[in-house]
């Protein structure tokens, strides 16, 4: 497949504005000014483009919520805050090609008429952010940003908003919060964000890659785009590939490869030639699939069907020698640590969680501790503000399903099975 | 007290929002780098009449954001170690224990010459290129325990 979203990736000048043109950057910028709004909106509804940030919400559906209405003010916000353990395509993207997620962003606002664009990126990416804000400014320089854009009556400001260290501020309300100058702790929905975002204006979040793959759309269409993968799931997906793999990095590949396909051909099999004993397909979030799973494609159906999810595309791969007891207890670390503290169940029952998977993992686990932690994950899931603490019990769930014997033998023996 | 140019910064930062509230974050992470990493009341109480803020909620903000670094003071060299799931698989555990033996300190400590703090923390958005860790803004990745020797000796 050619690649769309990648495809500067190897080019070490395409940060630069004059390259990015040279190598066929801004044209869809054209293209897009001179057609109007509502049809930018159809083509990117008909091209199935599915939110990249990891819902997988109709991206074209989303943007049609936004109220017509001239005098409005509007908002878009680009969620680059990239927490999602195991995921680091934003990164790529932002790091080496920031203006196709600039002109991305351009297009995007036009289409849904918003005048002012944040990129939310989570403070850690110091390179990034100067990346960006050096991209912003020769975009401005050449009258891409701004008043007036290409003569075409469309202005727009376009601003970095750096996260400082909190996961949460992924969440589309918090992260609305967050640049608001509040504590990152999620809002309630509705109002959702088309009517009442970002100063209560109407505001679109999408994710990077989502909004990368917009230039693309506008140049080759959406029939293009829908033939690629899927025909519910289409398009072309970064797949960042981690852990015990030969060749570990970011693949674009069609949405629909199968997971077999990306870790043995793509990645060249898992490392030393040992056996796969655990896969975890979008981010920590989505619960374990196991051997018996990987001639599974990786789309948001397909995966949804195995009762996990595609999640970020965030594929991190686990031999044989793999602790899942000791994995469960950093993924569940890593939620209680995160949690924003709002909401009791997931403050508490996050927190409850990590302690009786450390004291598994150390050799200090009691005699009915799995079945604790199977009654803990049932008065946490769907009892909490917003998704966090039910992406921690589903990655736990996902653990039990398929290896509940290493947790009875980390109580049993007091030792590990691998 | 705020460098002139930290303030010249909050005040550039102001200009990107609709209201001086929206800057807290911005102007909190001028102030640390000001500060030389850590952030202090003082310059906390600066950054909520700058904002026209209560230094109670410029506070909540501070405390909230786990890369401020309040009342802390770190090392001029600020290690942070990733011990999320993809740098585990590769082993962040025993390099994390590699530099606790090299310099002498435990995790959450900084060495007497205040030269280094080590610290962890989750996911980097490097798992591709784990094991990896930070130290001030720059990333550092596929270590080895050989590699953060190399580092470690070039750090002045
Ligand atoms: C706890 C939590 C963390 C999230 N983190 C991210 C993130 O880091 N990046 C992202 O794009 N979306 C993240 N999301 C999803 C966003 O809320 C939102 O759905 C997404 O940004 C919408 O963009 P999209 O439609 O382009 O996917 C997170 C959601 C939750 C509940
Ligand atoms: S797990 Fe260490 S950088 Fe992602």
């Amino acid at each position: 497949m050619e690649k769309v979203l990648l495809k500067n990736i190897d080019k070490p000048d395409a940060y630069k504005i004059d390259a990015y043109i040279r190598y066929g950057g801004y044209k869809a910028l054209e293209t897009a000014l001179k057609s109007d709004r509502d049809h930018l909106i159809q083509l990117v509804k008909d091209s199935g483009l599915r939110g990249r940030g990891g819902a997988g919400f109709s991206t074209g559906l989303k943007w049609s919520f936004i109220p017509k209405d001239p005098t409005i003010p509007k908002y878009l916000c680009c969620n680059a805050d990239e927490g999602e353990p195991g995921t680091f395509k934003d990164r790529g993207i932002m790091d080496n090609d920031p203006h196709l997620l600039i002109e991305g962003m351009i297009i995007s606002s036009f289409a849904i008429g918003a005048g002012t664009a944040y990129i939310y990126i989570r403070g850690e990416f110091v390179f990034g952010i100067r990346r960006l804000q050096a991209a912003i400014d020769e975009a401005y320089a050449k009258g891409f940003l701004g008043k007036n854009i290409l003569g075409s009556g469309f202005n727009l400001d376009m601003y970095v908003h750096s996260g400082f260290g909190a996961y949460i501020c992924g969440e589309e309300t918090a992260l609305l919060e967050s640049i608001e100058g509040y504590r990152a702790q999620p809002r309630k929905k509705p109002p959702f964000p088309a009517l009442a975002g970002l100063y209560g204006k109407p505001t679109v979040i999408n994710n990077v890659e989502t909004l990368s793959c917009i230039p693309a759309i506008v140049e080759k269409g959406a029939k293009w785009f829908s033939s690629i993968g899927p025909a519910k799931s289409p398009g072309p997906k970064i797949f960042c590939v981690s852990g015990h793999v030969k060749k570990p990095g970011l693949y674009e590949l069609p949405m629909g490869t199968t997971i077999r396909d990306i870790v043995y051909n793509h990645c060249g099999g898992i490392l030393g030639d040992k056996k796969l004993k655990a896969v975890i397909p979008g981010g920590v979030s989505a619960p374990m699939l196991t051997g018996k799973d990987l001639d599974t494609p990786m789309d948001f159906d397909s995966i949804a069907a195995k009762g996990s999810m595609l999640g970020s595309g965030a594929v991190i791969v686990m031999d044989e020698t793999t602790c899942i007891v000791k994995m469960s207890y950093i993924i569940n670390r890593f939620f209680s640590h995160e949690s924003c503290g709002k909401c009791t169940p997931c403050r508490e029952g996050t927190s409850w969680l990590t302690n009786v998977l450390g004291r598994m993992e150390h050799g200090e686990g009691r005699p009915g501790d799995v079945e604790l932690l199977e009654s803990l994950c049932g008065n946490i899931f769907g009892r909490t503000f917003c998704p966090l603490g039910d992406g921690a019990v589903m990655a736990l769930r996902g653990a039990l399903k398929n290896f509940r014997h290493e947790f009875q033998h980390h109580v049993d023996k007091k030792a590990c099975l691998v | 007290m705020l460098s002139e140019n930290a303030k010249k910064d909050i005040q550039a930062a102001l200009r990107k929002y609709p209201n001086r509230r929206s800057a807290v974050m911005d102007a909190l992470r001028i102030a640390q780098a000001d500060g030389g990493g850590s952030l202090t009341k003082g310059a906390m109480e600066e950054v909520a009449q700058i904002l026209d803020m209560r230094p109670a909620e410029v506070n909540a903000a501070a405390a909230f954001y786990t890369m401020y670094n309040v009342k802390k003071p770190v090392g001029r060299y600020y290690i942070q170690v990733c011990r999320n799931i993809s740098c585990s698989l590769l082993g962040a555990e025993h390099l994390i224990k590699h530099m606790e033996k090299t310099l002498g300190i435990k995790t959450g400590e900084t060495t007497k010459d205040s030269k280094f703090t080590i610290t962890t923390v989750e996911c980097l958005g490097s798992c591709g290129t784990a094991p990896m860790m930070q130290i001030n803004d720059d990333f550092h990745e596929n270590l080895t325990t050989e590699k953060i020797d190399g580092i470690l000796k070039s750090l002045k």
